[in-house]
């Protein structure tokens, strides 16, 4: 498989996303056998009511969490794009969190180390879950592929509808 | 013990001191959490006759045995509870939204706020701590403006917040407790209970985990509910929402206007569900782990209003719209935000300027009284001015904020006529003169004038029985439904997903049973629904009620609805309603005047209140 369609990351669309946090739950679940959203990969940000978006790791390409690790507990998976964790090697000290811009990276609460959304192997619970459908396992490649024929569809609207 | 946490929490406001006690495993199979545990904690907490708004009414905040899973819709509902300063009997207000997960995660099943601080306070409890924090420069500000200024305050934007505003601090009878913004624990005016206690708002931020007895088979049973959530049981409430009910009550002659002069409104197509719909609904978002969304989030586009946003749900739609004659969606979204900036409940709110523009329909209330707004039906922008003035508690909304009950006495002049309460709790949207069964399920209703503690229109409007005469033996059926909304608000689980238990009690109790390990049957879940009935109906015994005070509105009693519909002429007589009590009380083993036996009593293992019905059986 190209490199571009194997970096699949779980993708919310704001305009589904109704926040309901079932994501959460379910990412606490299946990797910690826990209801607890603050033990999710995956975590929910909702602004003034009406916009509702989940947020996880978005597998950047060089990415600046790994850099950011002095201990280099951090690194990424040259086939699926992934953040590995080192347990040991992490002492929880944070810098990767700073240099995330997605808040996508998390302290643990209990093992003090940080965790990030692995997407269960490749076969992400949450968008399995997601009542509403609004979570994709999507390369970066097929979202732009999206947005470009949704937004040629817009501009021959009247004209498919013939 | 899963599922509860087993905990519940004592803050005493007056003294500073906090303390844990167990909740038991036999108090959790008996009574299951939400208003159950509530009103139990209620009755032993409480001396009689205490007034609601002393120090000695106790707050009680409760959450459910699912509150904090991924049960949809039960994850996230909590309960108040105290004594009504409405009805001076049991109140209960549930609300939905993130709260109770959190407070679960703090540790705790419940709740009880006792006393009154000397100074504004609110309340943080953060996991195990629990702090007394000074509200002084939060007075005076809305819920929505506390929730943003205690996050940012204490540095933690995932804290979650409920908080009485303006009308709960001046003690209106009608304000409600706000959490999440746009969720009110609406009824009964239990924001004035907790204004009384010089408590502003409640701050919750918790870490533990919530764990069910048996996870696996927990998840595959959440599956199939997420599944039937997609399917036809949800479907209003996914779709049109609520405000669905305006065409239909209005086709049925159901649509209470004009402060029950009209059963059919002329402008109900411009303050339907499908108008709100098409020209306002911005968003649907969900609470905490729904997978049934409903909260229709509707924001006003052009006029006066624009850009005014308020969640809006049928019972306010039609309070501050058909019930006062009013048809523009605009105000009515402009009245629910004020509703919700000021801290009232929305239905009590439209029902009081409803019956304020009877009054002055009927120059009992006059120009002099009102500052001068003109207060005839469906005058939009007025009714907005008059939720503002009942808001602040300004003019004629000090003795509105009063509730219509005591407004009506303190007006006069024959004004009782015009205030459609029943035991001093404003009446909601089903015009019930032709709605026979759900007639009773209101005047029996534990809290007052209520849609929600029996359901019994469904019956009604489904064509199930004839709802224009009621029958002996019909009051089975208002039991029935009583008693798994009983259960319904003491599990918490949202009464919007009672379509998914296609199995009712049995799949109730399989659910029950997943999350808490206490094994229970159906047959036990609901005679644990009976068990609270009884209860709620024990304490508001205690508190000196009897057989009047299963009432009917004046209006609802009096006036035939003369609209030319198909309920054209109903309304119920004494007699009637007299009928449909002997009926009820003894399907429910109580005696002609409405009090439990002491073999109900003892049936239903409530022996140790058997004080409260001597003399009177």
């Amino acid at each position: 498989m190209s490199h571009i369609h194997a970096r699949k990351f779980v993708s919310d669309d704001p305009d589904k996303c109704v926040g309901c946090g079932v994501c959460e739950y379910i990412c606490s679940f299946e990797k910690e056998k826990a209801f607890n959203p603050l033990k999710s990969r995956i975590r929910v940000v909702r602004l003034g009511t009406t916009i509702n978006m989940a947020v996880t790791c978005r597998l950047c390409e060089d990415a600046p969490c790994v850099a950011a690790c002095p201990r280099d507990a951090l690194r990424q998976s040259e086939e699926t794009g992934v953040i590995i964790v080192d347990e040991d090697k992490c002492n929880g000290c944070g810098w990767c969190i700073e240099a995330c811009d997605y808040g996508a990276i998390m302290l643990h609460p209990d093992k003090k180390v940080v965790f990030i959304c692995d997407t269960c192997d490749g076969n992400p619970k949450c968008v399995e879950w997601c009542p509403e459908e609004a979570l994709s396992f999507i390369t970066k490649d097929v979202l732009a592929q999206k947005s470009r024929i949704s937004a040629v569809k817009k501009l021959f609207y009247e004209a498919l509808k013939t | 013990m899963f599922g509860y946490a087993g905990r519940i929490l004592r803050v005493n406001l007056s003294t500073g001191k906090t303390a844990i006690e167990p909740l038991k495993e036999e108090m959790a199979k008996k009574y299951i959490g939400g208003i159950g545990l509530g009103i139990r904690l209620l009755i032993d907490n409480t001396k009689p006759g205490i007034d609601p708004l002393s120090p000695e009414n106790p707050l009680i905040l409760t959450t459910g045995p699912f509150s904090g899973t991924v049960a949809p819709t039960g994850g996230n509902g909590h309960a108040f509870v105290a004594k009504s300063p409405l009805t001076n009997g049991a109140a209960e207000a549930k609300s939905h939204g993130f709260f109770a997960a959190e407070l679960k995660r703090a540790g705790y099943d419940a709740v009880i706020f006792e006393g009154k601080a000397e100074k504004p306070v609110y309340v943080w409890i953060d996991d195990d701590s629990v702090q007394l924090m000074d509200a002084k420069h939060l007075m005076g500000k809305s819920p929505q403006e506390v929730e943003d200024i205690i996050r940012e305050e204490l540095g933690d934007y995932y804290i979650r917040v409920a908080s009485i505003g303006l009308a709960g601090e001046k003690l209106s009878r009608i304000a409600c407790i706000i959490n999440d913004k746009t969720r009110a624990a609406g009824r009964c005016g239990l924001g004035a209970v907790m204004g009384s206690k010089n408590l502003k708002a409640i701050a919750v931020r918790g870490t533990k985990n919530v764990d069910v007895a048996k996870p696996e088979e927990f998840l595959e049973f959440v599956r199939v509910l997420h599944e039937r959530m997609k399917g036809p049981a949800t479907v209003k409430y996914r779709t049109l929402g609520t405000p669905q009910n305006v065409l239909v009550h209005n086709s049925l002659g159901a649509l209470p206007t004009r402060n029950f002069t009209n059963a059919v409104f002329e402008g109900a197509e411009k303050v339907s569900g499908e108008y709100l719909n098409e020209r306002f609904v911005e968003k649907i978002v969900a609470c905490s782990s729904c997978a049934m969304r409903c909260e229709h989030i509707a924001v006003v586009p052009e006029g006066p209003y624009k850009e005014v946003m308020a969640r809006v749900e049928y019972e306010p739609l039609w309070a501050l719209g058909p019930h006062c004659g009013v048809d523009r969606m605009d105000a009515i979204i402009k009245a629910i935000h004020l509703c919700n900036y000021y801290g009232i409940d929305a239905i009590s709110a439209g029902n009081i300027v409803g019956f304020a523009m009877d009054c002055y329909e009927h120059g009992i209330l006059t120009k002099d009284d009102t500052g001068g707004l003109d207060l005839k039906f469906g005058n939009a922008d007025e009714m907005v001015k008059l939720i503002e003035m009942m808001g602040r508690r300004e003019g004629l909304g000090d003795i509105l904020a009063e509730g219509v009950k005591r407004a009506a006495e303190i007006i006069g002049k024959g004004a009782e006529k015009y205030a459609n309460h029943i035991k001093g709790l404003e009446m909601t949207g089903y015009d019930i003169r032709g709605l026979k069964t759900a007639a009773l399920g209101y005047a029996v209703s534990f809290r007052g004038a209520d849609h929600n503690r029996h359901g019994a229109y469904a019956l009604d409007i489904s064509g199930k029985t004839n709802r224009f005469k009621f029958e002996k033996g019909r009051s089975k059926l208002v039991i029935d439904i009583e008693d798994l909304y009983t259960i319904i608000d003491s599990l918490i689980v949202c009464k919007f997903s009672r379509g998914v238990y296609y199995k009712g009690f049995d799949d109730l109790a399989r659910y029950y049973t997943l999350v808490t390990g206490i094994d229970v049957t159906a047959e036990e879940l609901r005679k644990a629904g009976e068990r609270i009935s009884n209860l709620a109906r024990l304490y508001n015994i205690r508190e000196g009620f009897t057989r009047k005070d299963d009432h009917l509105p004046i209006k609802v009693m009096t006036t035939p609805i003369p609209d030319e519909t198909v309920a054209k002429g109903q309304y119920i007589t004494q007699e009637e309603l007299d009928f449909m009590l002997d009926d009820y009380y003894e399907h429910r083993g109580w005696t002609r005047e409405g009090v439990p036996t002491l073999e109900k009593i003892k049936e239903l293992g409530l022996e140790d209140l058997a004080y409260v019905v001597e003399g009177k059986i």
